[in-house]
C-alpha cells in the first residue's frame, strides 16, 4: 500500500530565503503528524507544499504514490486544507460559500453534507449568515468546514487552532478523532504542545527549515517534550 | 464536458452573486467609463465633421480604461478574501478557473459597455442601435477580458497592480483596439459591411488567440 505522503530532500525558497532544507518525511495512511515549530520554521510552508499552492525548488513529495506535480488534480481531490486565510468570500453567507466548494469538488448531495459539517462544528445556527458578520472563531470553524465538506482522506492543518476558544477546540479535537477512527490521516501545525500531542501518533518538529526533530510521545509526556522542542529549537514551545 | 462546465458556471454563479452583494466592480467601472466619455464630449467640442473621426476611438478608450480597473478589481477582491488559493485548491485544472473568471468579468464588461453607449451615443449625437455594432462590442470585449482576466492575475500578487497591468494589457491590445475603432468607425458612417467586416474577423482571430493562450498559462499565471 502506498504511503498517504512521501517527502523527500524537499527544499523551498523564496528568492535566496530558505523556508524548507532538505525535509524528509513519511506519513502512513491512517496516521496523523503534529508539526511543531516557531514562527519562520518552515510549518506554513509544508502545508502549502503539500497542497499544491507552492512549488517546491528540489526534492519530491508524492501524495498516495503519485508525484503531486504529476497529477495535482487528483491530489487536491484527497486533501482538506486550511490555511491562515480562511479562504472563504467575506460578503457570502457560509451556507453559500460551501455550496461553492460543493460544486467545484463536483459533491453530490451538498446540502445533507452542508448540515453534516455545520452540525459537528456547531455552525448550524451561523450558516446563513455572512461570513463577514462572524466572530475570527466562527469563521476559523467555517473554514474548518469547508476543508472537511467533501471527506477528504488527508488533512492538512495549518495551525486550526489559533483563534478558537476552548469549546471550539473540543470541536476541533472530536473532528480530529473522528476522522482518524475512520482511517483518515492527517498533518496538523500547532504551538499548542498538550492537544497536538494527544491527537497525533507521531509530533515532528521543524527549526530553519528543517526536520530537528520526530518521534513518538504521549500527551503525558509533555514537559519532556517541551524539553526537547527548547533543545532543537533554542525557543520555549 | 459536463465536469468542465460545472465548475465554471460555479465560478461564474459566485462571482455574479459577489457582484450582486457588493457591488464593487460594475458600479465603480461604470461611472468611470462615463466619466471618461463624458470628459472627452467637454474637452474635444464635438463638432460633426470631428465626431465620426474622433468618437471611435473616445468609446474604446473608455472601454479598455475601465476593463483594466474593472478587471483589476476582481481579482484584488479574490485576493482580499484568500478566494484564489480556495480556487487552487479545488480539484481543477487551471484553465476551469481561467474560463470561469473570464466569462465573469465578460459579463460585468459588457454591462458596463451596454449602460455607457446610450450615453455616448447622446453625448456625440450618434447612432448606436445597429446589430453589427454590438456584434463588435461582443468580440472585442471577449479579447479585453481574455487577455485582461490572464494579466490582471500576474499582476494582483504585486503591489503596484493599478500600474503594472495597463502596461502589460495595452500593448498587446494594440491590434484589437485598431480593428475595433476601425469597425465602429464605418459602421456609425453607415459604410457597406463589406468594408468593415475584416476588423471584426481580426477581433474574433485575436479572441481565439487571446482565449487559447490565457487558458494554457493560466498555471503559470496563478503558480507561486
Amino acid at each position: 500500500m502506498n504511503a498517504a505522503v512521501q517527502v523527500s530532500q524537499l527544499s523551498v525558497f523564496y528568492g535566496p530565503t530558505p523556508a524548507l532544507r532538505g525535509v524528509d518525511l513519511d506519513v502512513a495512511w491512517g496516521e496523523h503528524v503534529a508539526v511543531f515549530g516557531p514562527n519562520g520554521s518552515g510549518k506554513s510552508t509544508l502545508i502549502r507544499v503539500l497542497a499544491t499552492l507552492t512549488r517546491p525548488t528540489r526534492g519530491a513529495v508524492r501524495v498516495d504514490g503519485a508525484a503531486l506535480h504529476d497529477d495535482p488534480a487528483r491530489a487536491r481531490a484527497m486533501v482538506g486544507v486550511t490555511t491562515h486565510r480562511n479562504l472563504l468570500y467575506g460578503a457570502l453567507t457560509v451556507r453559500e460559500n460551501l455550496q461553492f466548494y460543493g460544486r467545484m469538488y463536483a459533491l453530490n448531495d451538498v446540502a445533507g453534507r452542508i448540515d453534516g459539517v455545520g452540525e459537528s462544528l456547531a455552525l448550524t445556527h451561523v450558516l446563513d449568515l455572512r461570513v463577514r458578520t462572524l466572530s475570527n472563531g466562527m469563521q476559523r470553524r467555517a473554514a474548518l468546514a469547508r476543508a472537511l465538506l467533501h471527506g477528504p482522506s488527508l488533512l492538512l492543518l495549518d495551525e486550526p487552532d489559533a483563534g478558537l476558544d476552548q469549546e471550539a477546540q473540543a470541536l476541533l479535537a472530536a473532528v480530529l478523532q473522528a476522522h482518524r477512527a475512520g482511517g483518515g490521516t492527517a498533518i496538523v501545525t500547532t504551538h499548542n504542545v498538550e492537544q497536538g500531542l494527544a491527537l497525533a501518533d507521531r509530533a515532528v518538529i521543524l527549526s530553519r527549515g528543517r526536520v530537528a526533530h520526530e518521534g513518538r510521545w504521549d500527551a503525558a509526556d509533555a514537559p519532556a517534550f517541551r524539553e526537547a522542542y527548547a533543545r532543537h529549537t533554542g525557543m520555549a514551545a | 464536458m459536463r465536469a468542465y462546465l460545472g465548475p465554471v458556471l460555479a465560478i461564474l454563479w459566485k462571482d455574479l452573486l459577489l457582484e450582486a452583494r457588493t457591488r464593487e466592480v460594475i458600479v465603480p467601472v461604470l461611472l468611470f467609463a462615463v466619466l471618461v466619455v463624458v470628459v472627452f464630449n467637454f474637452a474635444i467640442e464635438p463638432r460633426p465633421a470631428l465626431v465620426a473621426v474622433v468618437a471611435p476611438g473616445v468609446l474604446w478608450l473608455a472601454f479598455v480604461f475601465a476593463s483594466a480597473m474593472g478587471l483589476t478589481r476582481t481579482f484584488a477582491l479574490e485576493k482580499e478574501d484568500g478566494g484564489i488559493e480556495g480556487l487552487m485548491l479545488c480539484p481543477v485544472g487551471r484553465d476551469v478557473i481561467y474560463v470561469g473568471k473570464m466569462l465573469g468579468g465578460l459579463i460585468f464588461l459588457l454591462v458596463v459597455e451596454a449602460l455607457t453607449l446610450p450615453i455616448f451615443a447622446a453625448l456625440f449625437n450618434l447612432p448606436i442601435w445597429q446589430p453589427e455594432l454590438w456584434l463588435l462590442v461582443v468580440l472585442a470585449t471577449i479579447g479585453l477580458s481574455a487577455i485582461g482576466t490572464a494579466f490582471s492575475a500576474m499582476a494582483v500578487n504585486t503591489r503596484a497592480r493599478e500600474v503594472l497591468l495597463p502596461v502589460l494589457f495595452f500593448p498587446i491590445l494594440v491590434p484589437v483596439i485598431i480593428a475595433a475603432v476601425e469597425a465602429t468607425g464605418a459602421i456609425i458612417e453607415g459604410d457597406a459591411w463589406e468594408s468593415y467586416s475584416r476588423w471584426l474577423g481580426l477581433v474574433a482571430a485575436f479572441d481565439a488567440i487571446f482565449l487559447v493562450l490565457g487558458a494554457i498559462t493560466f498555471d503559470y499565471v496563478l503558480g507561486e
